[in-house]
């Protein structure tokens, strides 16, 4: 929204609401993460197409976004009419009601482009409550210049052993290179869902069949005590309280050998505008140790309409914008085609000028079509979602066991004494919360 | 020689007082050092201290991509509102309590102290939910009413301490002279307390500023003051510490004016009845 | 006379301050009481129901609360004891002759009027972190191991932001405490022949123990929900080390949207509080004729 538009629109409002239909006002809550922030830029392209439609951003850190939106959905406080959600949160929100359903997108929308995977973990009973605005699992990025200094072949399909040596032979403590950068801050979206997806690859599970947690098992012992391994021999220090964020940086700044995170990343670590090591990246699927799961999430910002928003209609045509073709096309005009937001439609991975211009691409692709947030685990479990359990309790759960394992990072704790917290902590909440009588 | 003896003291105290000082605001001044580098800079090994291409090009950034303007307006209406509303009803209060002590004064005193040691985490959900059935989220006038009432212990106690060392005669004297009581806050009292009203004034402001839970939670886009403004800048995606630094910089930066300008009004008054 | 008139003017005059705070007290503990004897989860609507006491039951039982109560305890009291001891140094040497004083006492004042999630983010960032910091920059210049602070010691480096903060507010009440001493007093003491220290130990100190009791009281209130630099810094680990009891209730109602858990342990801090309250006036209240 330009200076103008909004005086123009003060001044008609002012004019006693002549003819004009009266502006509505759309407020958007979203996360600063880089492609919001650059829809928020572009989002004048918007607003000169619907003059009776004026947006108010809200843009927040990601925990305090989803306290704030959580908080007002669940009161139905009715601040905001767009909201930026995942696919946590989605499928636990419809069953409430909270959400409006997205079931009358328009023709041009093209909801059957959106990949399956995604528009599944947006959907309840098939009906689609969200629109995804961009997608990702998770793989490794490694350098490839280190890498062939210490002389290692990257397979495209990596198994955990080979993780590990890799990162042996790149770790370089003395030139501040460390072999892997992995999560460690503790919350349920940052060292629980990374320690959770390699768990899974380690045919681990939060549940069995019956709600009884699972950390006392030895797959999850060897899981978390190989990540222990990894973080201490070979992560950077001060690990335990870096997240997506803070390896981001280290990694754009030439400091971890590999680094396993979101496949959104991949644009971020290729942008030579912000990366030192921008030509020097290569990609590989999340390891696996051969029993058929690889350690791979599946995540999807998106933006949903809360039930009983008063501009349902504006929020409709805006969210339909703002994850449409037409608006990749826009992004890849302004911004070339490697920073449009990825991992959501089919077309996006079948147009060869974003094949050309994104490396990663392809990877990235084959990482969320691998993911199955239906079937997470290699045993059978009675939840869905692969880095989180698609639960309400989850949250709070999923974060006071991130912070056993953060205590076990910080060498406060042994992993069994981490694991066994873990499992007390989730018995208890299970158990007040009715799952386990 | 006395003379000299104390001149090299007083090299020996500024030298020392000067060191410390610059230690406690260095942190400050680094963040707006920060701000005027690019990103790569800000985290170059080593850290340049002053010999780095200075750029504004962080502040046009964040002027381009939030609307500060409207967040410091919100800001300012709410630490000035708030800390208003509060001194209208505490100088009463205080004025009572100063001059016409009862049993229990000591008591509500110390009561009105203790509300603000209420966590406010505790009570966001009821607090949340009146606002929602009064209309009053995100609105200032909403924030208004909370500041004030989270600071109104502070203001009476304040001004209760400097209202006490009014001397008593005078108020004596102009009784005697017939003055009624109206007369005698406004032609007497009023005068004698306006240092002390003005520095609680600074302190509320100060503290009205710098709240950081309700202005954040209680808010969406059209009452969001600079806590908020600040929350979009606290660890994004990539690179972000000269973005951070300059944002923080214009959070900080109108209070921390305001703050050196009025520092004697402020410590006059911030005694608290500590100096007898 | 006029006393009569004077005393029920004054009742009218105190009662809105009164009222209002009895309102902003006695509204959302009644509620926080009646909520935390449900079972209450924001998101599952349609399931309360009253449980007793049992989200007290849980919430004593949670491993995290004595942790939380002994941080909440070790917060206050940390910051208290640096920035008391601190603020009387400091308001000693400002009190000294020197030039450019009023400058000094500008640079040192500054802190107070910083927004405490700046001040933890740029700490945490720019100064903290174990990379790119400042101090690690500093360690690896005299060819140290850079300290990882927030890992290592997390509720150390909380108590030093914090009291980083609140030094400024300490020295000036104590600095104009100490411009009001008499100084007669002192230059006979130093014709006596007191000791430097002993006239800081008979002279000084006994002078500023009201103002360090003020300096007590009204940080202690600030002190015990200390939250936003906790929330920034480490998120209250790693583990619980650096969790206080203002952030134990946030993780309960604010992550688990746990409202019936959350207004429990919201009661049991407002109990803390009070105790501490309770506490502080019994040990000071006799230096404040308040």
């Amino acid at each position: 929204m330009t200076k103008t538009t909004r005086a123009l629109m003060g001044a008609t409002a002012l004019c006693g609401m002549a003819a004009v239909a009266q502006a509505e006002t759309l407020t958007i809550a979203t996360v600063n993460n880089g492609d919001m922030i650059r829809m928020q830029e572009l989002s004048s392209a918007f607003t000169e197409q619907n003059p009776d439609i004026e947006l108010d951003w809200v843009t927040l850190e990601e925990n305090v976004l989803r306290q704030r939106v959580t908080t007002d959905i669940a009161t139905k406080g009715g601040q905001y009419d767009v909201m930026t959600i995942g696919t946590y949160e989605v499928p636990i929100w419809a069953a409430q009601g909270w959400l409006v359903p997205l079931d009358d997108l328009p023709e041009e929308y093209d909801v059957d482009d959106l990949l399956p995977s995604i528009r599944a973990g947006l959907s309840v009973d098939d009906t689609l409550y969200a629109v995804p605005f961009y997608g990702e699992s998770s793989m490794v990025m490694y350098r490839t210049d280190l890498a062939e200094a210490a002389g290692i072949e990257f397979p495209e399909a990596p198994t955990w052993d080979f993780i590990k040596e890799a990162a042996a032979a790149m770790t370089d403590k003395e030139n501040e290179v460390y072999g892997i950068c992995m999560r460690g801050k503790a919350g349920w979206g940052e060292n629980t869902a990374f320690i959770t997806s390699m768990a899974n690859s380690y045919g681990a599970r939060w549940f069995d069949e019956n709600w009884m947690p699972q950390f006392d098992s030895e797959a999850w012992q060897t899981a978390f005590s190989d990540y222990l391994m990894l973080q201490n021999e070979y992560g950077a220090p001060g690990s335990a309280n870096n997240g997506f964020n803070e390896n981001l940086a280290l990694f754009q700044q030439g400091k971890c050998g590999m680094w396993i995170d979101a496949t959104v990343a991949a644009s971020f670590v290729t942008n030579p505008d912000d990366s030192t090591v921008a030509d020097k990246v290569g990609f590989a699927l999340a390891p696996d140790n051969g029993l058929g799961k690889r350690g791979n999430w599946l995540w999807a910002w998106s933006l949903g309409i809360p039930a009983g928003t008063d501009a349902e209609d504006a929020a409709k045509t805006f969210v339909a914008w703002a994850t449409s073709k037409e608006y990749a096309e826009l992004v890849a005009e302004n911004e070339g085609w490697a920073n449009v937001p990825p991992g959501t439609r089919t077309s996006l991975y079948e147009n060869p000028a974003y094949l050309e211009a994104a490396s990663f691409a392809e990877m990235t692709l084959e990482s969320i079509n691998a993911a199955d947030p239906q079937n997470p685990t290699v045993d059978p479990v009675p939840y869905t979602g692969i880095q989180f359990v698609a639960i309400p309790e989850f949250q709070g759960i999923g974060t006071a066991v991130g912070q056993q394992f953060a205590a076990a990072l910080a060498g406060q704790k042994s992993a069994e004494e981490a694991l066994q917290a873990a499992q007390d902590l989730t018995m208890q909440e299970m158990q007040a919360a009715g799952y386990i009588q | 020689m006395a003379r000299a003896v104390s001149t090299r003291r007083k090299v020996g105290y500024t030298i020392a007082a000067w060191i410390i000082g610059l230690a406690i605001f260095f942190p400050i001044l680094w963040t707006i050092l920060t701000s005027f580098k690019t990103e790569a800079e800000a985290i170059s090994s080593p850290p340049s201290f002053l010999f780095f291409q200075w750029t504004t090009e962080n502040y046009s950034t964040v002027m381009e991509r939030s609307n500060y303007f409207r967040h410091f307006w919100n800001s300012v209406v709410i630490s000035l509102g708030s800390t208003v509303l509060g001194l209208i009803i505490a100088i009463p209060a205080a004025w009572s309590m100063a001059f016409v002590p009862a049993k229990h004064t000591k008591n509500v005193l110390m009561w009105m102290l203790s509300t603000k040691m209420l966590p406010p985490v505790g009570v966001l959900i009821p607090i949340y939910l009146i606002f929602r059935d009064v209309g009053l989220l995100d609105t200032k006038t909403g924030l208004v009413i909370v500041l004030t009432l989270i600071n109104l212990p502070i203001i009476v106690w304040m001004l209760y301490t400097y209202f006490k060392e009014i001397p008593g005669e005078i108020l004596e004297a102009s009784r005697m002279d017939g003055a009624s009581l109206r007369d005698e806050i406004i032609h007497v009292l009023t005068p004698m307390a306006v240092p002390g009203i003005a520095s609680t004034l600074l302190l509320n402001v100060i503290l009205a500023w710098n709240e950081a839970f309700w202005t954040l939670n209680l808010t969406a886009a059209k009452a969001a003051p600079l806590t908020a403004f600040i929350a979009s800048y606290s660890s994004p995606e990539g690179l972000f510490y000269a973005k951070l630094s300059a944002a923080s910089t214009m959070a900080i930066a109108p209070i921390l004016i305001l703050g050196w300008f009025s520092q004697k009004q402020l410590v006059r008054g911030l005694t608290f009845g500590a100096v007898k | 006379m006029a006393t009569q008139h004077s005393r029920s003017a004054a009742r009218i005059m105190i009662s809105p301050a009164v009222v209002l705070l009895l309102a902003w007290m006695i509204v959302p503990l009644v509620l926080t009481v009646y909520f935390s004897l449900l079972r209450y989860n924001l998101l599952m609507p349609g399931t309360e129901r009253f449980v007793g006491f049992l989200n007290y039951k849980l919430f004593y039982q949670n491993p995290a609360f004595w942790t939380a109560m002994l941080n909440t305890l070790l917060l206050v009291g940390g910051v208290l004891i640096v920035t008391v001891v601190g603020g009387v140094l400091l308001a000693i040497l400002l009190d000294q002759p020197m030039w450019g004083q009023g400058i000094v006492r500008i640079l040192v004042i500054a802190p107070f009027f910083v927004m405490p999630t700046v001040s933890a983010l740029v700490w945490k960032n720019m100064f903290m972190n174990p990379v790119s910091g400042l101090f690690a920059e500093f360690s690896k210049a005299v060819g140290l191991q850079p300290f990882d602070f927030l890992t290592h010691a997390p509720l150390a480096s909380i108590i030093g932001i914090v009291s980083w903060q609140w030094l400024p507010f300490a020295t000036l009440i104590l600095l104009t405490a100490i411009q009001s001493l008499d100084s007669e007093q002192m230059e006979a003491a130093e014709m006596d022949g007191a000791s430097p220290l002993s006239r800081f130990w008979y002279i000084t100190l006994p002078h500023l123990s009201r103002a360090i009791t003020v300096v007590i009281l009204i940080q202690t209130i600030f002190l015990l929900s200390v939250f936003a630099e906790i929330l920034v810094t480490t998120n209250g680990g790693p583990g619980n080390a650096s969790t206080n009891l203002t952030y134990l209730v946030y993780a309960r109602s604010l992550l688990n949207f746990d409202v019936g858990g959350g207004s429990a342990g919201g009661v049991v801090a407002i109990i803390l509080a009070n105790i501490v309250a309770i506490f502080l006036m019994r040990m000071i209240g006799k230096n404040l004729d308040a």
